[in-house]
């Protein structure tokens, strides 16, 4: 690839979006290189078997199990892979614990690295330029139109995904939950909790 | 010195919109996404080489089209690039003539086991860590890829010439700046720098927060 060039093929796609990826798809299904019914298996894939669900489970299984805690903390990928939980965009995790001293957000300035097999395919605006500018330099402000306030005393960290590392955020465990169930504590851990624009949701009494 | 992608600290893009939070908006935005993983799954390029081509696209084209369409865009050029697909096709809509590449074509049969295995960046054979936890370190200036001139490097402008602290070792990782460019996967060990916001920003940020970036060895020189 030349690296400062004038020559961008992709202009001679029509620029309609949806028709450029018809285009696409078009092409390269007639030379034999894309399997249209494989489109459909990718898509099937990210919509419906691996979200936040999954990372809600690692989370509240977290919450729950000492002994997990501590082999996520310390080792994640062994227990995350026996989990079924490996996989692209997820292969070297680190899993960081929000506490009554720190508050962790994740960010990717440069593209928008996000832990699929944990999260799913990022949300647009963990992918929009507001989010990728403003987060590293004003996560307070950030968080706060996310509706988290952050005690000043509290240390806001900032992890900027700049290469294959994908990080997981875990919410501080709500008060109240002592009773629930594993079940009932993954229905508190939502997608923006586990990338450090929200908390744990709050049990309803 | 640095590319339009390399965004952060940038003033001037706004509020954010917590209710922009779907997957996929449109229905062309799932397509983008698939059709770009199977088109990566020929095995032309590695992940770093598509990066940048989605980071060279004329500043114009970065900040006006959306997510999935600079997607399109560098698939497009790549596949220009590597001669998998002509000008002439990308103009007509249409393939003229089976690809030698197609048998290697992803089926949908072997999707959920490609997804599944991933794509491991970390390498045994490295040269050794020189620093640990703790350790000071300073991020180099300009924020350039050291081997070719503007090209691609994931040490953003933000973090350049600055002290931070060393908080995790990851091992050894396939170094972006030269696996982009065809100089081989050049792994180097990857380590989990700290620097407080501060020193980043200035009197506008508080004092005790920090900002965690993952660099390469040879983005760093030991300092004080």
């Amino acid at each position: 690839m030349p690296h400062d060039t004038h020559d961008h093929p992709h202009a001679l796609l029509p620029p309609d979006p949806a028709l450029r990826v018809r285009a696409l798809e078009t092409i390269l299904t007639e030379k034999g290189l894309i399997d249209p019914a494989a489109l459909d298996e990718i898509i099937d894939t990210y919509e419906h078997k691996i979200g936040p669900q999954n990372g809600a489970k690692v989370v509240a299984k977290m919450w729950t199990d000492p002994a997990f805690r501590e082999a996520m903390l310390t080792d994640p990928m062994p227990l995350l892979d026996e989990m079924g939980f490996y996989g692209r965009q997820g292969e070297h995790m680190v899993i960081v614990e929000n506490t009554p001293q720190v508050h962790n957000v994740v960010v990717c300035t440069l593209c928008s690295c996000y832990p699929w097999p944990l999260l799913g395919i990022p949300p647009g605006w963990y992918k929009s330029d507001a989010y990728r500018a403003r987060v590293v330099r004003e996560p307070r402000a950030v968080l706060a139109e996310f509706g988290v306030t952050v005690p000043a005393d509290k240390k806001v960290r900032v992890w900027d995904s700049t290469a294959e590392i994908r990080y997981l955020v875990v919410p501080e465990r709500p008060a109240g939950t002592e009773g629930m169930t594993v079940a009932e504590l993954e229905k508190l851990v939502s997608r923006n909790s586990m990338i450090g624009t929200a908390l744990a949701t709050e049990p309803t009494t | 010195m640095s590319r339009v992608h390399d965004m952060g600290g940038r003033y001037g893009d706004g509020a954010i919109n917590p209710k922009d939070d779907a997957t996929f908006v449109e229905g062309w935005h799932a397509r983008a996404l698939a059709v770009t993983l199977a088109a990566g799954a020929l095995g032309q390029w590695n992940i770093d080489y598509s990066r940048h081509a989605r980071e060279t696209l004329s500043p114009k084209d970065y900040a006006r089209f959306s997510y999935y369409e600079k997607w399109m865009a560098g698939l497009a050029d790549m596949l220009v690039a590597k001669g998998i697909v002509t000008r002439e096709e990308l103009q007509s809509g249409h393939g003229a003539g089976r690809s030698d590449l197609a048998d290697r074509v992803l089926r949908a049969e072997a999707v959920a086991g490609v997804l599944a295995k991933g794509s491991p960046y970390q390498r045994p054979e490295a040269p050794a860590a020189t620093f640990t936890p703790g350790d000071r370190v300073r991020t180099r200036r300009p924020a350039h890829n050291l081997h070719v001139t503007g090209g691609h490097t994931r040490l953003p402008s933000y973090a350049a010439g600055l002290s931070g602290t060393i908080v995790l070792r990851h091992g050894a990782h396939v170094l972006p700046d030269a696996n982009a460019h065809g100089l081989g996967e050049a792994a180097e060990p990857l380590y989990a720098v700290a620097f407080p916001a501060r020193d980043l920003w200035g009197d506008e940020a508080c004092a005790q927060d920090e900002v965690v970036l993952d660099l390469w060895q040879s983005y760093l020189e030991p300092t004080t």
